[in-house]
């Protein structure tokens, strides 16, 4: 095996007593694509949270390329290369589309220290980020305020600000939640050719089965914090103890986990 | 079609304020003055408030020591005006820098408060470090004499000071707007909507955020300096917090979302200031009653409601 883009070791992180994320150790390869899947409440969010470094770990480590990342504030470790989406869409409700993929497009190039040019003019950067909407098939929104367009196209939208930091490593939160079939199936090929092209190193976390199983190449579940199983997809689909936890149907624990 | 009407527009005004001491009568003269200073001061602020999202309670504290600068120099060095203003400049954006970088790592009703707290510090200084700042009296006594640059300019004269008003004011405006459409500009209308975004792009939000502050604070610095000569003194209350109060009165009342908002706020609250006061001690019932107005009708402020309501006309 090759060595591991991301390394994390025994992470966690208490709030209060409770602890959120217990004890998470994994190492993510390049060009794979992790699901990280488990019940509203299992810990996903917190664990993106501390690898994004929106929280600080309670012990534990997260390691780049073998670099330790641990606590380092969201700027730095977004300029090392990781880039995340959020549940809730975590956009620029005021600007236009493409003003949105702009400012990540500034921040890469460093136009962003620029005093007197001319934003509306920066053509280098509008070309940039029209492509990249066309990419995305949201091309044709990029003169729309970003706060009018549909919620899916929002999270379109969102993927799109994210891949236009440049990112090795993607963190994806529930990118599909709230779509339309439609919607969540142009994500799901979008993800998937992006993933194909090995450019990128995802992780998603994902509550719709058939997203996970179409683009994982290994699952990880949690439970309670905890990291139940991780493996295969064919491994996580017969190992009875997530069968009971959590692929179950809606049985007592699930509902209990849930809560 | 509508921003060829809007240009002629700001053409016409800028006209009919070069012309201003060909037609009207003195009282005027001075109260423009005073509009295009507190404009000035209104548009640093609103660089901070409207464009970078940070509600800035001591702001005055920027305009009062570019003020205490120039009036110093004057009395104590008789600088040429403009390279005392240029002291003023520097010395708002040093002191911007020191409150800043406090100030910016905290947000919204915390930095509203520090500022404040900040601001009352500075005022309290100037009140009572009587040695150099002569106290509550002020500064004054002090007299402009040359401008600098070898220009031959009665600045005594409220007609020729208020041409030089207007040039630096205009020039310092357009270097303002400039830098809200700038790439940087950009960057700060994004910290303003979504710091957690602009951080997740790979910036440092704290600095952009401090830049922004300082940069506002030297501009508050020159405006400061402007008003110095006008108001022939500099004293405490320059710096007090209410003075800190104004910007934002004058940005909420002509409109933060637009550049010159805060200009319109700025001729909003002196005209009915002035004409106010002439009929009646309680202008600020009146003020409040404005204020309260646009606030629950007109949250956009006079020039945006205006601008907003044309600009999607047909």
């Amino acid at each position: 095996m090759s060595e591991p883009i991301l390394s994390i070791q025994d992470l966690t992180k208490h709030f209060g007593g409770n602890a959120a994320v217990s004890g998470i150790t994994l190492d993510v390869q390049p060009r794979e694509t992790l699901a990280i899947i488990g019940p509203n409440g299992a810990g996903k969010t917190t664990f993106y949270n501390m690898v994004s470094g929106r929280m600080t770990p309670t012990r534990g480590k997260v390691l780049l390329d073998g670099q330790d990342i641990t606590g380092l504030p969201p700027h730095r470790i977004s300029r090392l290369g990781v880039s995340r989406s959020f549940q809730i869409n975590n956009i620029f409700t005021e600007m236009t589309v493409r003003e949105n993929v702009e400012v990540a497009l500034a921040a890469l190039h460093h136009h962003s220290r620029r005093w007197f040019n001319l934003a509306s003019r920066d053509t280098v950067l509008q070309e940039e980020a029209q492509a990249l909407l066309d990419r995305l098939s949201i091309g044709e929104l990029a003169e729309r305020r970003a706060g009018v367009i549909s919620y899916g196209d929002k999270r379109l939208l969102e993927i799109a600000v994210v891949l236009a930091t440049r990112p090795r490593l993607v963190l994806l939160d529930e990118p599909t939640a709230g779509m339309t079939p439609d919607e969540t199936h142009r994500v799901t090929a979008l993800v998937k050719s992006l993933a194909d092209s090995g450019d990128y190193t995802f992780l998603i976390t994902e509550h719709d089965m058939e997203v996970v199983f179409s683009l994982a190449d290994r699952i990880l579940v949690m439970h309670r914090g905890e990291a139940l199983v991780v493996g295969t997809p064919e491994e996580v689909r017969n190992h009875p103890e997530v069968r009971r936890a959590y692929l179950g149907e809606e049985d007592q624990e699930e509902q209990e986990a849930g809560a | 079609m509508k921003q060829t009407i809007l240009l002629g527009a700001l053409l016409v005004a800028l006209i009919g304020l070069v012309a201003l001491p060909w037609f009207a009568p003195y009282f005027y003269i001075f109260i423009v003055t005073e509009i295009l200073i507190m404009g000035l001061f209104a548009a640093s602020f609103n660089l901070v408030f409207g464009y970078t999202g940070m509600l800035s309670f001591g702001h005055a504290a920027f305009f009062g020591v570019g003020c205490y600068a120039t009036a110093m120099t004057l009395l104590h060095l008789k600088w040429p005006f403009l390279y005392c203003l240029m002291l003023s400049v520097g010395a708002g954006a040093l002191l911007a820098l020191v409150i800043g970088f406090f100030s910016v790592r905290l947000n919204e009703v915390y930095f509203a408060m520090l500022t404040l707290a900040f601001g009352m510090m500075v005022f309290s200084v100037a009140h009572h470090w009587r040695s150099v700042t002569n106290g509550s009296d002020g500064i004054a006594g002090f007299t402009v004499g040359d401008f600098g640059l070898g220009l031959d300019l009665t600045l005594g004269n409220p007609a020729v000071y208020y041409h030089v008003v207007l040039v630096l004011v205009v020039v310092a405006a357009a270097l303002l707007y400039l830098i809200g459409r700038s790439s940087f500009g950009m960057i700060l209308q994004a910290i303003r909507q979504n710091p957690e975004r602009v951080a997740f792009c790979g910036l440092n939000v704290r600095s952009y955020r401090l830049a922004a502050f300082t940069l506002g604070g030297a501009f508050a610095g020159l405006a400061g300096g402007l008003m110095a000569p006008f108001l022939r003194v500099a004293s405490p209350e320059m710096l007090h917090w209410s003075t800190s109060a104004e910007p934002v009165l004058m940005s909420i009342l002509g409109g933060t979302g637009y550049f010159l908002g805060p200009f319109v706020g700025s001729a909003m609250f002196i005209l009915l200031e002035t004409w106010i006061t002439s009929i009646t001690q309680a202008w600020m019932l009146f003020l409040g009653i404005v204020l309260a107005l646009m606030v629950m009708f007109f949250r956009r402020g006079l020039l945006g409601t205006f601008l907003d309501w044309w600009l999607e006309r047909k």
